[in-house]
């Protein structure tokens, strides 16, 4: 028992204590604490093991620069591995247990790494475990390592996200922040201030200092009273900036519920805040550094800013006995809070020689021994600190001569103070290095600056003592904590520069300094330190590693949102989605459309349904619905001209009312889409793409009409959804259209095969195409969207004397296969050019320039072995179709070896009653009739080369 | 150079860290040189590692602008895999693979190939025929591959999301795939090479080409001036940079590749997965960090920053497949910045300069392969021919068009 | 997350749009009669500068405009708009 609470001070509520949970056994707090302030009152000293050698550690800071103190909280969906107790509020029922210690915290197997440390130390495991295999070590070493433990339940939670624009945005709740946006919103700007934790004022809150003639905390309440009445400032707290991103984007981290019991959580988590600011100001204060010396670790030694923190925010005292020791003036005061509210002060050692007149006489009179010029040389004790052995410290940090022992729970250290640059670094901003401070500061960058702590402003006039290592031989220690969650000593950054580590990049990646859940908060500079003075260079020329995204660990949920579930890319519905539903379909998605597969009846399987579908469209008339095809309408004096340079079809000769199947390249000269492109007049026209990939050529058509040809005058409009399109496709689809009283003639002769007619079905606007992919006599009607469902009505009740039956894509896809026609996606990939399907005559003719053409006249694209499109027919007797994937090996071949194409479609074909497949295979059109072997997985088929069309390749039907 | 073992270790531990020697010398560079390599990540260490262990090359020098192993190498998510489409690139992939497996005994350094199994997924129908078109394609061109429908991937990837928004129809397993330790390979390349007397020189930035009839004649650096007739370019992410200092242009456009790591913990996913659906993919460190990316930042870029967009998708897309990361925390996000080409296919050999040859192009997936890239780029160097391997990732393929369209035919992002 | 000065919509962030590269890329009069190598490097090779480039964007989820920028690949500081068929700006890189 060591820390204990006041029965005054603090930001804390008395009259509201509260039970919390902690390794099982139940504490009490205040609400108002946070879990580390809690259970330093309760007189908890270990809470954490270290991440390697299992160390015994407690508290060592008060905020996220905490390295020890890390909890999982809670149990089951709601439990989140790795927080720092100095940021978990405490709430009632609270429950948290320690990591990386097992059986418990006091008792921990793997303590046994301590003893081990000599053998172990940075970057062994680079050294060993080769032998015979890395694999053999590795599950032991992964069990080991980790911290928490991950969730095992999706998270129940839900997260919001917003964006905002601000002319000020300050980061950082304390005197500079707050005095910041004072300033800004008094100048009339609009002004977001935020703040990390619960609390405003920053480390001032609640010490007797005075700001502007008045104490802390009347200011700080005046301050944060006046800005709330301001109608132009916006106050967060518990809003953490997370990343300063480019063009000034600042993302910032609101804690919505986090600090409520669980019972009473309603509503998003968290939210992610986007933020815009003209002026950024950082005014994220500063963050102090240990001492580094032999057994620095051990639990009782904290710093003195936390120390002071404990005290005036949460009515704390760290300990019983306490030794301060430090380099600078900012422990002293430490001293003397912690000593007028009654705790025991054994001593303050100061590496200093002269330390101000004015700090000696206050501890003379407060009755606080001083040792100046002196330092740690080691902390004593196993689990919890017993006493500190002090000695004389030259400037390069050696204990020279005689040390004595003070004995003390509690040691208190500041080695400095670093300003929190991560922000203005994240942005790109740049450092210098203040030699007063020993640390490294901002310079002011465009669009951000600093202010504050941030900014270091709370430089001495004269340099403190570095004091990087404190050792007793003059070499750096390896039993002296730099990085405490990692485990990286002073020792290992000398084994480190010893083995070449000497960028800092290596140093942190060879020892995992600065790695850990703090990123190095409390490590980095003096290792830094440490290096500069082990390669006896300037702090400046080492530099320090890259600062990264985010401030503090964020969770992926505040960064994902919305985007969990459906949200994530929610599936688009066809016009008569419901009637698909309720009339059998089993939708799947295709190209981003929730899709009918199939219309399976009651004990029919999918293959059944496709079966039944196809033959009820080859002997009489299906329906399905077409709405993804994609419509484009290409409108303008030059839209002829124009679409004859985007299809390798000429598309100029086509007469007004008729239409034409066509396939668009790539510049680089591969098969990017094909469809029916239809001349609805002289200057008008209605391009038809690919299910799901309108936007993209509607995308490209005008990428190329304001990038390439700019004086062209054509209007580019994607219309796919403004059309509801219902495929009426059989031998009677004639009759079930002319039930629906059209008013154009639709007989054979004045409406033919690849031809369009504007004009109305049963009363309604439409667009009317006889063209095919079943093979069918076939009609696309497409109506308004919001007529969809009048004419799907009406074509069910039309249709139902001539069988009408409805469709799904798998029957549809497998009557195009039967008829040899090509789906773009399937039968081609990106590496397949328009010679390869067929297309090498119609370039050929064409003597105009269209995009792709040069390039898939290249000379890979001229080789004669090139895979082109086949029909595969089955001659193994086996009535199964080919796996859809399965590669094409010759005649030949005996044993698996490289392939020489690969099944893109395969079918059972029910109107056929044979499997049929479509095949891209070298050399395959010469090779008509050649047997060849059919490889998937490790099973053989057999097959025969043939043509593609395998149904009515005289294409009567159409024509009917 | 002190040979690495346990028994080292224990010697250490008795003298207290005191008997390690550098890792690699900091070498001065001399006046010429039989060749240089431009690069001191893994591609250009590892090529001089087999300059000078393959080829009897002694007389060699990586040139590093920064710190060795400070590009792509040390910024990638670490996935090895030869999981391709094509045989030219299977057939690569999966000697570097091969190289891979034995690598920490060949180099004395421990570079952690974890050999955890890479899983791709298809998301739908065709998703499904694809992958069913890669497995076989893979095991046809000679690497290990297995297609499992989706029970058996449920069963085997614990955690993974029972009903995610991209449904799991089935996966490709190649057992043979992994994860390395990525530091690791380039300190355990520039160590043996070292010991083979290569120069590896850090902070040395080269900032001309001698040039005089179309051949190389030497180099302009920081640290003076280098007469050297052969010379490999391997400096991915910045290659059309050092190919404007040498008057040509390259078929590259330079993106920044983000990656993201969660805070360390206890085990929990014990292979390498990745979604095509979001083009998500992750695993596990042995340190415990849950090591995902995803897309591309999709504008050209030299800035190794990571961007709020491409997080919130990637945050997304993890979500999809494991739910109970969302309460996971993102510990640190950065990016490299990786050379895209048309094809996703590597350029290496020849450049418009004689003796100059080029090592670039590596897209997203430069790092599995630094042993074969490394191979293959030493043996053109030093015998002036395309090793078999990679003679098909030739410069001239965007002349002729005989592209190895990966990304295209695969549907795997590479 | 980029914030892009649309010239028709004004500033939008970065998500709005996309980037189509660097410009301009003069495609070939006749490509019929180009070689190859030509071809190739209207097709594929760019200058790829670290630093001051020039790129067209497409404003996707807003007007549909191309236009042509100015920025800095390292910085990704935006140092001009302009139109798409307007010449390259004479600026200074930064990096």
């Amino acid at each position: 028992m060591s820390g204990y609470r006041l029965d005054h001070g603090g930001d804390i509520d008395r009259t509201r204590p509260l039970t919390f949970h902690w390794e099982g056994k139940s504490y009490s707090g205040f609400s108002g604490d946070t879990l580390a302030s809690a259970l330093l009152a309760s007189g908890v000293r270990m809470v954490g093991r270290s991440f390697k050698y299992h160390r015994p550690r407690g508290l060592i800071g008060a905020g996220l620069d905490e390295p020890n103190a890390i909890v999982q909280l809670e149990q089951g969906a709601q439990t989140i591995p790795n927080l720092k107790a100095p940021y978990v509020e405490l709430y009632e029922g609270l429950s948290a247990d320690p990591v990386n210690a097992w059986p418990s915290l006091g008792f921990d197997l793997l303590a046994v790494n301590g003893l081990l440390k000599r053998f172990i130390p940075a970057a062994f495991y680079y050294k060993t475990f080769m032998w015979p295999d890395w694999l053999l070590f590795e599950p032991a070493i992964r069990k080991a390592a980790g911290l928490g433990t991950s969730p095992a339940l999706p998270d129940p939670d839900v997260y919001a996200q917003t964006s905002a624009h601000t002319d000020v945005l300050v980061v950082g709740g304390g005197i500079a922040g707050l005095s910041a946006a004072l300033y800004a919103a008094q100048a009339g700007k609009t002004v977001m201030l935020v703040t990390g934790g619960a609390h405003w004022g920053g480390r001032l809150a609640g010490t007797s200092d005075t700001i502007e003639g008045k104490p802390a905390r009347v200011w700080i309440e005046d301050t944060l009273r006046t800005l709330a009445a301001m109608p132009n400032v916006t106050l967060k707290a518990r809003t953490l900036a997370t990343g300063h991103y480019d063009h000034g984007m600042v993302s910032l981290c609101e804690r919505l519920t986090d600090h409520l019991p669980l019972e009473q959580r309603s509503g998003p988590r968290q939210r992610l805040w986007r933020v815009r600011a003209d002026d950024l100001i950082l005014a994220s204060g500063a963050i102090e550094r240990p001492l580094v010396f032999r057994g620095n670790d051990r639990p009782g030694v904290m710093l003195a800013g936390a120390a002071r923190a404990y005290l005036h925010r949460y009515g704390v005292i760290a300990g019983r006995q306490v030794v301060v020791a430090t380099n600078n003036d900012s422990a002293w005061q430490a001293a003397f809070d912690l000593a007028e509210a009654g705790a025991r002060l054994v001593a303050i050692v100061d590496a200093r020689n002269d330390p101000s007149a004015a700090l000696l006489d206050r501890a003379r009179s407060l009755g606080i021994p001083v040792h100046t010029g002196m330092a740690p040389a080691a902390a004593r004790g196993g689990r919890s600190l017993r006493g500190v052995r002090i000695g004389r410290v030259s400037r390069e940090g050696r204990i020279e001569g005689a040390t004595q022992t003070l004995r003390c729970d509690t040691l208190l250290v500041s080695g400095g103070w670093n300003p929190a640059v991560h922000l203005h670094s994240h942005g790109a901003g740049r450092l210098t290095l203040d030699t007063n401070l020993q640390s490294f500061t901002p310079i002011a960058a465009a669009g951000h600056r600093s202010v504050g702590g941030a900014a270091g402003d709370f430089a001495p006039a004269a340099p403190i003592p570095a004091l990087w290592s404190i050792s007793e031989t003059g070499e750096p220690d390896p039993e002296a904590w730099v990085d405490f969650q990692n485990d990286v000593t002073a020792g290992d950054i000398a084994l480190a520069a010893r083995e070449n580590f000497r960028s800092v990049e290596h140093l942190k990646r060879y020892t995992t300094l600065g790695m850990a859940s703090d990123q190095g908060k409390t490590s980095n500079v003096s290792g830094i330190g440490i290096l500069g003075t082990l390669l006896d260079r300037p702090m400046q020329a080492i530099g320090t590693t890259k600062f990264r995204p985010p401030y503090d660990p964020t969770p992926f949920g505040v960064f994902a949102g919305h985007r969990v579930g459906e949200g994530l890319r929610p599936r688009r519905r066809l016009a008569f989605h419901d009637w698909h539903s309720e009339n059998g379909a089993s939708l799947d998605e295709y190209g981003g459309w929730m899709r009918p597969a199939a219309y399976p009846r009651a004990g029919e399987s999918e293959e059944d349904a496709v079966r039944r579908e196809v033959l009820a469209v080859r002997a009489g008339v299906g329906l399905f619905e077409a709405s993804p095809l994609g419509k484009i309408e290409v409108k303008g004096p030059d839209a002829a001209a124009f679409l004859d340079r985007m299809y390798v079809n000429t598309i100029s000769t086509l007469n007004v009312g008729r239409c034409r199947y066509a396939i668009m390249l790539t510049e680089n000269g591969t098969v990017f889409d094909d469809g029916v492109v239809t001349r609805l007049g002289e200057d008008h026209f209605l391009v038809g793409t690919t299910s799901g990939h309108a936007g993209a050529i509607a995308e490209a058509l005008r990428e190329w009409l304001q990038c390439e040809w700019t004086t062209m005058q054509v209007l580019v409009e994607d219309v796919t959804t403004c059309w509801a399109v219902a495929n009426i496709a059989g031998p009677k689809a004639r009759d079930v259209l002319a039930a629906l009283e059209p008013d154009v003639d639709i007989s054979g002769a004045a409406f033919p095969h690849m031809s369009a007619r504007t004009g109305h079905v049963c009363g309604l606007p439409a667009r009317i195409a006889r063209v095919s992919f079943t093979g069918e006599l076939s009609y696309e009607i497409a109506v308004p969207w919001r007529d969809a469902g009048a004419l799907w009505t009406a074509l069910v009740e039309a249709g139902a004397p001539y069988g009408l039956t409805p469709f799904g894509v798998e029957a549809l896809m497998t009557m195009r296969i039967e008829k040899g026609f090509l789906h773009v996606g399937s039968d081609t990939d990106g590496a397949t050019l328009p010679q390869d399907i067929g297309f090498g005559g119609i370039m050929r003719k064409k003597t105009q320039d269209f995009v792709g053409r040069r390039s898939s006249l290249r000379s890979d694209g001229l080789r004669a072995d090139r895979r082109s499109l086949v029909g595969l027919e089955v001659t193994d007797g086996n009535p199964a179709p080919l796996t859809t994937g399965a590669h094409v090996l010759p005649a030949t071949a005996a044993a698996p070896q490289p392939g020489e194409g690969w099944v893109t479609s395969s079918t059972w074909s029910p109107t056929l009653e044979a499997p049929l497949a479509l095949a891209l295979v070298e050399r395959g059109q010469d090779r008509m009739g050649d047997t060849v072997r059919v490889w998937d997985l490790g099973t053989w088929r057999e097959a025969r080369i043939t043509g593609l069309c395998r149904y009515d390749p005289e294409g009567a039907r159409l024509d009917a | 150079m002190t040979r690495y073992s346990a028994w080292s270790l224990l010697r250490a531990g008795l003298s207290g860290q005191r008997t390690w020697t550098p890792a690699w010398r900091d070498a001065k560079p001399k006046k010429s040189y039989e060749a240089v390599i431009i690069g001191g990540g893994g591609h250009g260490l590892a090529t001089a590692y087999y300059l000078a262990s393959k080829h009897g090359l002694r007389d060699i020098a990586v040139l590093e602008r920064g710190w060795i192993g400070g590009g792509n190498t040390g910024r990638n998510t670490t996935v090895i895999r030869s999981n391709y489409f094509f045989p030219e690139s299977t057939r690569f992939y999966d000697f570097s693979l091969s190289l891979y497996e034995d690598l920490s005994r060949e180099l004395n350094y421990n570079i952690m190939f974890s050999r955890r199994g890479m899983w791709s997924f298809a998301h739908d129908r065709h998703g499904v025929e694809m992958l069913r078109r890669s497995a076989n394609a893979m095991r046809l061109n000679g690497a290990d591959a297995e297609y499992h429908e989706a029970d058996e991937v449920f069963r085997r990837i614990p955690g993974l999301n029972p009903s995610p928004r991209f449904p799991i129809l089935a996966g490709l397993l190649q057992p043979r795939g992994g994860t390395a330790r990525h530091d690791a390979v380039a300190w355990g390349y520039a160590r043996a090479a070292d010991s083979l007397g290569v120069d590896i020189i850090q902070n040395c930035e080269v900032t001309g080409f001698d040039i005089r009839d179309g051949r190389i004649r030497g180099l302009e650096t920081s640290l003076g001036d280098i007469a050297v007739e052969r010379v490999g370019l391997a400096v991915a992410g910045h290659s059309s940079v050092m190919a404007a200092r040498a008057g040509f242009r390259l078929p590259i456009v330079s993106y920044a590749l983000q990656a993201f790591v969660s805070e360390p913990m206890k085990p929990v996913l014990d292979t390498v997965v990745l979604a095509p659906s979001t083009g998500t993919y992750l695993s596990q460190s042995d340190k415990g960090e849950i090591v995902v990316g995803s897309a591309l930042d999709l504008f050209p870029s030299y800035a190794q920053r990571g961007s709020l967009p491409v997080l919130e998708h990637t945050a997304a897309g993890l979500i999809d497949l494991f739910p109970h990361f969302s309460r996971v925390r993102l510990l640190r996000q950065w990016a490299g910045i990786v050379d895209v080409v048309q094809d996703s296919t590597p350029i290496l050999g020849e450049s418009p300069v004689k003796g100059l040859y080029l090592n670039c192009g590596w897209g997203t997936g430069g790092f599995k392969a630094i042993p074969g890239g490394g191979f293959c780029f030493a043996h053109n160097i030093a015998t002036g021919e395309a090793h078999p391997l990679a003679a098909a990732f030739s410069l001239d393929r965007f002349r002729t068009g005989a592209l190895i369209d990966e990304a295209a035919a695969s549907g795997i992002a590479h | 997350m980029l914030l892009i000065d649309c010239p028709w919509c004004g500033p939008r962030a970065e998500s709005e749009f996309r980037c189509g590269g660097e410009s301009p890329i003069v495609r070939p009069a006749d490509p019929a009669a180009t070689d190859d190598t030509t071809w190739a490097d209207y097709m594929f090779f760019r200058d790829n500068v670290k630093g001051l480039g020039f790129e067209r964007w497409h404003h996707r989820y807003g007007c549909g405009l191309w236009f042509n920028i100015a920025r800095d690949t390292v910085s990704h500081r935006i140092l001009a708009v302009y139109g798409i068929t307007d010449p390259r700006p004479a600026l200074e890189g930064e990096a």
